[in-house]
């Protein structure tokens, strides 16, 4: 069982259920590959989290071929900002550890330290969505909105995206938590908490390519 | 049941969400996310830096940042995601390689053919004057 289990990675975590799946071999489970059903679920998830990665990309495309098209308007190294988008980028950065650190606390089931850290990434999230919003804001009152030019278009368009991911993802970490308090650490929660994980630890890293290649390329170049 | 799970990847600080772990391996569990955080906050703030600093020479900066930018989405998904180059982790590595011939021939794609576009089609303001 564990080799055919550790066909997935360790990090999804493989293993832990290993007896569960003995079990199920022994008695009348119709079929089991003996594959826990975390790893495959994560799996799934995964494959949805690279799917969303493209939409992304087709995005940062647009982006990078319209940089220029300014239409004799603000260009990016008029409009931003690099202490805000500092900021921003530290509350989602410790959001993501926090995270982390709330899985940490689910495994262990240690319930203060999984709603602590939950209550932190929510404020973090929220912050940074709040921020960003504060920044659109600002924008559109300079006149530069996205129908001001093409490249404004795409820059809504791309950092307006990922703007509403983390707003969907604050929705379903207060789901998350309203889950193990309602139910407590179900096996099915556990799994729906890993998919939230990943899903937060992926906005993450789109962040990352964003803060990176749009804002200070934009301020650089 | 399975006190023994964390030992098992032999990296006792390599457990993601789904594993069961014990409350006195919580600090340990702890201890990976918070590399990962230094490793982050250390890329993020040379990024920072040479967006701003004339130390890197002017036309090679957005090379140098997409490189750090790279260096920085591997240190998550390392440290956070958990992905590895471990036996594994083959099906999650192979989506991921996918996904990124994907997204590559998007970017550069669109970036190789919008450019010959440009040099190959008449400026508007000319077009706009032979109209007149």
């Amino acid at each position: 069982m564990s080799a055919q289990a550790h066909v997935l990675p360790a990090g999804f975590g493989a293993g832990a259920t290993s007896g569960h799946a003995h079990a199920a071999a022994l008695t009348e489970e119709p079929i089991d590959h003996g594959v826990a059903k975390r790893i495959v679920v994560a799996y799934g998830f995964w494959i949805f989290l690279i799917s969303d990665i493209i939409l992304f990309a087709a995005l940062f495309a647009t982006y990078a071929v319209l940089t220029n098209a300014t239409a004799g308007g603000p260009s990016g190294r008029e409009l931003f900002d690099l202490r805000i988008v500092a900021v921003e980028t530290g509350c989602l950065l410790l959001s993501t550890v926090f995270c982390g650190i709330a899985g940490i606390g689910a495994q262990a089931r240690h319930a203060r330290l999984y709603y602590g850290a939950m209550a932190a990434t929510f404020v973090l999230g929220a912050t940074f969505v709040a921020i960003e919003l504060h920044e659109f804001a600002t924008m559109i009152g300079e006149g530069a909105g996205p129908s001001r030019s093409a490249f404004l278009s795409a820059f809504f368009a791309l950092i307006g995206c990922h703007g509403m991911h983390v707003s969907a993802g604050l929705l379903w970490l207060l789901t998350m938590v309203a889950q193990v308090y309602a139910k407590g650490w179900r096996a099915d929660i556990l799994r729906r908490l890993l998919c939230f994980a990943l899903f937060w630890h992926t906005l993450d890293i789109i962040w990352v390519a964003l803060f990176s290649l749009v804002y200070l390329v934009g301020v650089a170049a | 049941m399975n006190e023994n799970v964390p030992d098992q990847h032999g990296f006792p600080g390599d457990v993601a969400p789904g594993d069961e772990i014990q409350r006195h391996d919580i600090p340990q569990a702890i201890r990976g996310y918070l590399i990962g955080l230094g490793l982050a906050t250390l890329l993020t703030c040379v990024s920072f830096y040479i967006a701003r600093s004339t130390l890197v020479w002017e036309p090679s900066i957005p090379i140098a940042l997409s490189v750090l930018a790279i260096a920085q989405m591997g240190v998550h998904l390392v440290f956070f995601l958990h992905i590895t180059s471990g036996p594994d982790n083959v099906n999650n590595v192979m989506a991921l390689a996918f996904g990124l011939l994907i997204v590559m021939l998007l970017v550069f794609g669109s970036l190789w053919i919008m450019t010959h576009l440009e040099h190959n089609v008449m400026p508007m303001e000319r077009l706009m004057q032979m109209q007149r």
